[in-house]
């Protein structure tokens, strides 16, 4: 059996990891292309302003892109450490998006990194300029073969199971690239990127304006973020709609857990913004709903009827039931592989097989399972509502914010009135932690809510993980957060030593006298540097 | 599949040819700054000589080391179950790794931001784990493969690791360990002897000769250990090499030796472990003579050599089981599907040239020595 302390450890160790390096990845995808405008603007314009802001901003770009990789090597791995059933079980159709994001993106980004720093004096404006769009390319190609790969978490199209293999294979690998999931949350998920970038520049910026420091670059950059942020900011809510929308096509319980919808409603359904919890976290006995909203969001339609909770456990139970027999057919299959009855049930109810497996967790021999068991895993289809109700409310609220925000700045931007108001420069500022709150929910809301499943109605979470030791975990676990935490901490204060030194031409400390030493002087004489291969 | 123009068993062999390629483009170029890194400390000794070392490796080590991170990624996409079954197993060792390459980003960020001595001792040494460590541990890995690592796996492939951390530091997997050691510090110091002269460059070529030397020796007694004292592992039953992946269909037997078995198969295997040799020898003599691209080229050589010794005489394993032998892993029973594979391949044919000529080009625009001076004149340096 399954031990479920060494499942819930997992899962928070991945949990924990996955949402340190999204503090890092989102800042990365905005401030590239943020930083990559602003060299283009220096480029076209020759104003040494410009080169400044670039280097400021990209200074700070470097000490977040340096977590984002050290976050993200252990990401790339803890697959097969942690899950390793699930790395064997849908490794066939996962394992290609993270191949191709390291060929496509991550070399991309990585290798012009490198020269975006060190490059600046030994490329032509245009070439380094190249350069940093290049690198900020690698940054969203990254995201997109990445949200690929958890798209087909949330919605597995283009595969199916092969009892000779017990294992996921893929059927369609286009049809996995295109998955409509993937696309909506391609979408969503890196504008939330750039709104948080331009979140970032802008906040920094009204404080150098309170501080009545570094004045020319910190308007000029206000006022790329202001419009850059305008339209991301639109973009995450449109962009977001539709992440619902395509949501409600194939995961109904999430949006049914979102909205706590534990009873069917006739369409068009109402949009709940409030909601108290009734007796043991049940259907609410107190809500403030706006009529036909949550149809329309939802369904895009007056006429379709959003299911409720108990609608989508009484259809879990029956798939459990036809999971069974998928179960059935396939040991019969494992035992003799030229059973050909089995194999004809099996193909008829493979698509069930998954939910069949939810019952792992109460016994081994899934087709003898009680009806009490088949109640019991039925009822573990739910995943926990209020947490999802309410972060999800937090991810709009702010949706809607940022946009009221920008507006607003964008307006003053247009008619320069930058400096000229000190409160709004403080909520200017004090905003900078919002992004981050909405982008921690967002991830919050696609992957708690996916829950019991780590593939949607392929695979439960419970039975993906590794047979790893509780003291394993424990230790693991207890290394990541301290160390993550520490190197948290570490960067926030140089980032803030950064901002106080504030853009300069140099910025690191003039070369003193005695850090000329002996040793490389002798370089300058050296002749030919055209034989040193590296 | 009769629409994909490869059959499954050439697509096999050309992901188990590849995968050992991208290992190999990690040991090379990520080598080059675990090396460095490795190094570090005691081939400089003033910040103005770390910081030049720094320096050097500054621009291209995160490029290198996404080399790692496709191998990681190609495993999982070309070789599923081998990548459950071994980071499952080798579960801490992983986490050592993953802790110390963590350091190995933040250090180079970090350490220049503030001028204090004791602040940049603490990066440096940073650095020289995030360096150091994983250079040993995954050469202690490589040692447990050949050794065969205790799993099973079960009808629904589900696998069972029976060991624990401290078995994997077997005499036979330290010795590995060293060899990786050791032919990655020669490989760092053949760098840094091609970037700098003076007194740094003048170490490099001390601590990378004696690095060559021992290398030299440890490897060929490794030779002599899977010759005479250690158990290789043979297929005895038919294998299909287009069949359906099933690694319980499959009977294993054990013989002292067994690891050689592929050089007498295919005499021209032998060249592998010649060109270490070779490559180890060349580097020593390269540093000897002050030759700066043909001792970085040498030793490149000798990994290649090395590496590619162990991939062949595992041959067609790719993880032996030790507690349980008809359960270990072979590329003809571990792989992905036919259309997987192929797809994957096409990708790669497509991709892996413009990497290798994009990296080639940020190599050539940051060629050159460096040196105090120019890290001076550039505002971003670490
Ligand atoms: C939406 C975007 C996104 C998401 C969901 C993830 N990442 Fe990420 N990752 C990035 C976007 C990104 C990035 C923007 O490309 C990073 C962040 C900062 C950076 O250096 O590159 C990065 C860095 C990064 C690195 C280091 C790359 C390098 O050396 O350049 C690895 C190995 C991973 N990630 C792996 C993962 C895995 C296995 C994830 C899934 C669990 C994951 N990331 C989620
Ligand atoms: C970087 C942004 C991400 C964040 C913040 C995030 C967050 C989370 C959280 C909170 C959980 C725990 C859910 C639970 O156990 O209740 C989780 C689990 C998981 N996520 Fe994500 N996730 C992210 C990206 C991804 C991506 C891109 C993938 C796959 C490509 C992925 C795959 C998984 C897996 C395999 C688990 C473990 C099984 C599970 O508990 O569901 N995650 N993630
Ligand atoms: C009205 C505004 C918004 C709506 C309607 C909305 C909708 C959604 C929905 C339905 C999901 C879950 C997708 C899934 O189930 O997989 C989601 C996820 C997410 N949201 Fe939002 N969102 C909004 C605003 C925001 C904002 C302001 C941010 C950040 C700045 C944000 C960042 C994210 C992220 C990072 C995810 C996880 C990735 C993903 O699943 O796409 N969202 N959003």
């Amino acid at each position: 059996m399954i031990d479920m302390t060494v499942v819930e450890l997992s899962r928070w160790q991945f949990a924990a990891t996955a949402m340190y390096h999204f503090l890092f990845v989102p800042l990365t995808i905005g401030l590239a292309i943020l930083i990559a405008i602003m060299e283009s603007v220096y480029v076209m314009t020759g104003r040494e302003v410009w080169r400044k802001a670039t280097l400021f901003w990209g200074t700070l770009f470097g000490v977040n892109f340096a977590m984002g990789v050290a976050t993200g090597i252990v990401m790339e791995f803890q697959f097969g450490m942690n899950w390793s059933y699930y790395s064997h079980y849908v490794g066939d159709v996962f394992g290609a998006p993270l191949a191709i994001e390291g060929l496509m993106a991550f070399f991309l980004e990585a290798t012009f990194i490198g020269l975006f720093f060190f490059g600046w004096d030994r490329l032509s404006k245009i070439g380094h300029l190249v350069v940093t769009w290049l690198m900020a390319l690698g940054a969203n190609f990254s995201a997109l073969w990445i949200l690929v790969a958890n798209g087909w978490m949330q919605n597995p199209v283009g595969a199916k199971f092969n009892p000779d293999t017990m294992r996921m294979e893929v059927t369609d690998f286009i049809a996995v690239i295109f998955n409509q999931v993937a696309q909506a949350k391609f979408v969503h998920t890196v504008s939330a990127g750039y709104l948080l970038g331009a979140v970032f520049i802008f906040a920094i910026s009204c404080l150098f304006l309170l501080q009545g420091k570094h004045i020319e670059i910190a308007k000029r950059s206000m006022v790329v973020a202001a419009s850059f942020g305008l339209a991301s900011a639109l973009s995450v809510v449109v962009l977001g709609d539709e992440s619902g929308y395509v949501a409600t096509e194939n995961q109904k319980m999430k949006i049914a857990a979102m909205e706590a919808s534990f009873h069917t409603e006739p369409a068009p359904a109402p949009w709940t913004i409030f909601a108290l919890p009734g007796p043991d976290g049940g259907a609410p006995e107190f809500s403030i709903s706006i009529p036909w909203l949550g149809g329309i969001i939802t369904t895009r339609s007056l006429d379709k009827e959003l299911p409720g909770i108990e609608e989508l456990v009484h259809n879990a139970e029956a798939r459990i039931r036809t999971g069974m027999i998928a179960y059935d057919a396939l040991q019969e299959i494992r035992a003799d592989g030229t059973n050909a009855a089995a194999r004809a049930t099996f193909d008829e109810h493979w698509a069930d097989l998954g939910y069949g497996l939810l019952l792992k967790k109460y016994r081994e021999d899934v087709g003898n399972a009680t009806e009490a068991e088949i109640k019991m895993a039925a009822a573990d289809t739910v995943p926990d509502v209020w947490p999802l109700f309410w972060t999800f409310r937090i991810m709009m609220g702010l949706g809607f914010f940022f946009i009221a925000f920008f507006a607003v700045w964008f307006y003053r931007a247009s008619r320069g009135w930058l400096d000229t108001n000190r409160p709004m420069l403080w909520i200017g500022l004090l905003v900078l932690p919002l992004p981050w709150v909405a982008i921690e929910s967002g991830w919050f809301i696609a992957e708690f809510g996916r829950q019991p499943w780590v593939v949607e109605g392929v695979l439960p979470t419970f039975y993906a993980a590794s047979g790893l030791h509780f003291w394993d975990l424990v230790i693991s676990l207890s290394f990541f957060v301290a160390l993550y935490s520490t190197l948290l901490v570490i960067m926030v204060i140089l980032m803030i030593k950064v901002i106080k030194a504030g853009p300069k031409d140099t910025l690191f400390d003039a070369p003193d006298s005695d850090d000329i030493d002996h040793v490389m002087v002798a370089v300058a004489a050296t002749p030919a540097t055209k034989e040193i291969g590296s | 599949m009769s629409s994909i123009p490869l059959d499954y068993e050439t697509l096999r062999l050309i992901w188990w040819a590849l995968l050992g390629i991208l290992l190999m483009g990690f040991a090379i170029m990520g080598g080059r700054d675990l090396g460095v890194g490795t190094l570090l400390p005691f081939a400089a000794r003033t910040d103005a000589e770390r910081r030049v070392l720094i320096n050097l490796m500054g621009p291209t080590w995160e490029g290198n080391q996404v080399w790692l991170i496709l191998g990681g990624g190609a495993i999982f996409a070309a070789f599923p179950p081998l990548y459950a079954v071994s980071f499952s197993g080798f579960y801490l060792a992983m986490i050592v790794i993953l802790l110390a390459l963590i350091l190995r980003p933040v250090g180079f960020k970090f350490r220049g931001k503030i001028k204090d001595d004791r602040w940049r001792a603490v990066w440096d040494w940073a650095l020289f784990i995030g360096g150091f460590v994983p250079s040993l541990i995954f050469g202690v890995a490589v040692g447990n493969v050949l050794l065969g690592a205790p799993f099973h796996l079960d009808d629904t492939m589900r696998n069972f690791y029976t060991g624990n951390f401290f078995q994997l530091l077997m005499p036979f997997a330290l010795l590995c360990g060293l060899v990786s050691l050791g032919m990655i510090v020669t490989q760092g110091a053949a760098v840094i002897a091609g970037k700098t002269i003076g007194p740094v460059a003048d170490r490099a070529r001390t601590f990378g000769s004696l690095a060559a030397i021992v290398t030299l020796v440890l490897f060929a007694l490794g030779g002599l250990w899977i010759a005479y004292g250690i158990q290789g592992y043979a297929v005895t039953s038919v294998i299909d090499p287009n069949a359906p992946i099933n690694p319980l269909a499959k009977t294993v037997a054990l013989s002292t030796g067994g690891w050689l078995n592929n050089y007498s198969l295919y005499p021209w295997m032998i060249t592998a472990p010649v060109l270490g040799f070779v490559g180890l020898v060349g580097a020593l003599i390269g540093l000897q003579l002050r030759l700066r691209l043909p001792t970085l080229l040498a030793s490149s050589l000798a990994i290649f050599g090395i590496i590619s010794t162990a991939g062949l005489s595992l041959f067609p394993f790719v993880l032996p089981s030790s507690t349980v032998p008809n359960s270990s892993l072979t590329l003809w029973d571990a792989s992905s599907s036919h259309l997987t594979l192929f797809i994957m391949l096409l990708v790669t044919v497509f991709f892996l040239p413009i990497i290798v000529l994009y990296t080639g080009w940020v190599f050539r625009v940051m060629r050159g020595p460096v040196s105090t001076q120019s890290i001076d004149k550039n505002p971003n340096a670490y």
